[in-house]
């Protein structure tokens, strides 16, 4: 039996046939739309290695069935950079050494963009890290981290300061 | 993950006809019931997705000073509803306990009231439980077992519910409204789930297919919006299940108690109102050997059901120390650590 959902990734709507009603947002977009760059962890909504943006929020996409997000605007790791000039966040991440492997790095990187728009955190790096603890790193790069997203959010607060002035 | 019929109602009404069907399950966010699927845990043959449905992702304040949360309201979404968060800051402070920021951004309230419990030998497939198969027996019993039950246990389930949200609405006697082929009724949410008894696999007054379309708060309950506060003591200090949680919400007139509210977390099959210290509190004066008497009346009944003694002590800790931040105020911005014990409050000794 066959299904379709349609779903805008990454500014692209694209309507996508499935022939199983199993398959999760995660991998809809790893296996099925070649878009690797967000990771399988667990699988299990426990480490964050899956965060991507759905309708303008951070979650886990392997806890998500990609039939019941018909219609959702869906943004990944892939979407963030204009052309060649990095995202703020993911400049952040480099200059902090926000990162050893990188395998959780996409995610963490997803997961701090949400946090910032959120706008719950303000510049207590307490509250970066409470906000980021859906999200493991298994090199323990957590101090950078919390320094990249604190540096990402007084670039991207001052970037659209100059927006508005 | 089993495989199974994936249906999308255009209505409550349809979605009840649907859901009613032996094997169908309902569909909110998912963050629960496709962990338990991908775990062979859980295996509907039917998911009802309600998540299309209108009407259900509302916050509104009802004419008398109430306020209706539909089923669908994402739990960040209530806890960082101002308003709300001002009016019940318990409650706002349980969801931000609980979970993960992205966890708490897909999940619904009508899925949080539901979620099932994490025990871990109800989470393994290959371990005996009762509440998966009935009369399977309970690896729990005689296993690692120090972080269930104390209160409402029983020989076939010792498990507890999980649920934040739960014991903060248990407190303010929020009322869930449920629909089902009958029509619409409405529940206490302090008897929406059931203690373990011999039937642990029945977790809800729920009848097949009702569905839980909104979850209400009296107007009542805001009473104690200057003195109300979740404490959850946590294996690690964010995102984490409660070992113990408190909610804490206290009238005061000057430092007399007009009225108390206390419900237990991580105690119990369900949030656990703890009505006999209310009474030891209401009208006395604010006292910390009140306090302690309180949390005495609140784990009276309380028995191990394993290597989990600890926790009748913790407990009564974590009621003493909820009560103690609740009496000395709400603080003006939620912490930045909600619930924690580790979180200091303004106005408050993190150590009271």
């Amino acid at each position: 039996m066959g299904f379709s959902t349609t779903l805008t990734v990454n500014g692209v709507t694209r309507a996508i046939a499935l022939d199983d009603p199993r398959v999760t947002l995660l991998d809809l977009l790893r296996e099925r739309l070649d878009l690797t760059g967000t990771k399988k962890g667990c699988d299990r909504g426990q480490c964050g290695a899956c965060t991507v943006m759905v309708d303008g929020r951070r979650v886990n996409s392997c806890l998500a069935l990609a039939l019941s997000l018909d219609g959702a605007d869906v943004l990944t790791i892939e979407g963030v950079a204009r052309g060649e000039a990095l995202h703020p966040v993911q400049e952040a991440f480099i200059a902090h050494d926000g990162l050893q492997c990188g395998y959780c790095t996409p995610g963490q990187i997803m997961s701090a963009i949400g946090l910032i728009q959120e706008g719950q955190a303000g510049d207590d790096p307490e509250r970066v890290r409470e906000g980021m603890s859906g999200n493991l790193c298994r090199c323990g790069a957590y101090q950078g981290i919390t320094a990249a997203v604190l540096t990402a959010q007084k670039a991207l607060a001052s970037a659209s300061r100059k927006e508005v002035a | 993950m089993n495989s199974f019929d994936y249906v999308r109602p255009a209505t409550v009404r349809d979605a009840v006809a649907a859901a009613a069907e032996p094997g169908a399950a309902y569909l909110a966010a998912g963050t629960n019931l496709l962990d338990l699927m991908k775990g062979g845990v859980s295996a509907p043959t039917r998911l009802v997705d309600v998540t299309h449905l209108r009407d259900l992702d509302r916050i509104e304040v009802l004419p008398d000073g109430g306020v209706r949360i539909g089923a669908l309201v994402r739990n960040a979404e209530l806890a960082h509803d101002r308003d709300f968060a001002r009016r019940f800051p318990a409650v706002a402070e349980a969801l931000l306990s609980g979970a993960s920021a992205q966890l708490r951004n897909a999940a619904t309230v009508g899925g949080n009231l539901l979620q099932r419990t994490r025990c871990a030998y109800f989470n393994d497939a290959a371990s005996a439980c009762n509440k998966r198969n009935p009369g399977a027996g309970c690896d729990a019993r005689g296993g690692d077992n120090r972080l269930h039950a104390i209160l409402g246990w029983s020989e076939s389930c010792i498990a507890t519910h999980p649920s934040d949200l739960c014991v903060a609405l248990a407190a303010l006697d929020a009322v869930v409204e449920v629909e089902g082929r009958a029509g619409r009724r409405e529940i206490p949410l302090e008897t929406l789930h059931r203690l373990p008894g011999d039937t642990p696999d029945r977790e809800t007054v729920l009848e097949p297919g009702e569905m839980i379309v909104a979850v209400r708060l009296p107007a009542a309950a805001a009473r104690f919006a200057a003195h109300a506060r979740y404490l959850k003591v946590r294996e690690r200090t964010s995102y984490a299940f409660a070992i113990v949680s408190a909610a804490a919400a206290l009238r005061l007139e000057v430092d007399v108690i007009a009225e108390a509210r206390i419900a237990l977390g991580g105690v119990a099959l369900k949030p656990w109102r703890a009505r006999e210290a209310e009474q030891v509190l209401a009208g006395a004066r604010v006292d910390a050997s009140l306090f302690r008497r309180a949390a005495a009346a609140a784990l009276a009944a309380a028995k191990p059901s394993g290597d989990n003694a600890y926790k009748i002590e913790l407990a009564q800790g974590v009621v003493v120390r909820a009560l103690t931040l609740a009496a000395a105020g709400t603080p003006e911005r939620m912490p930045a650590l909600p619930g924690s014990p580790f979180a200091a409050a303004s106005g408050a000794s993190a150590h009271g």
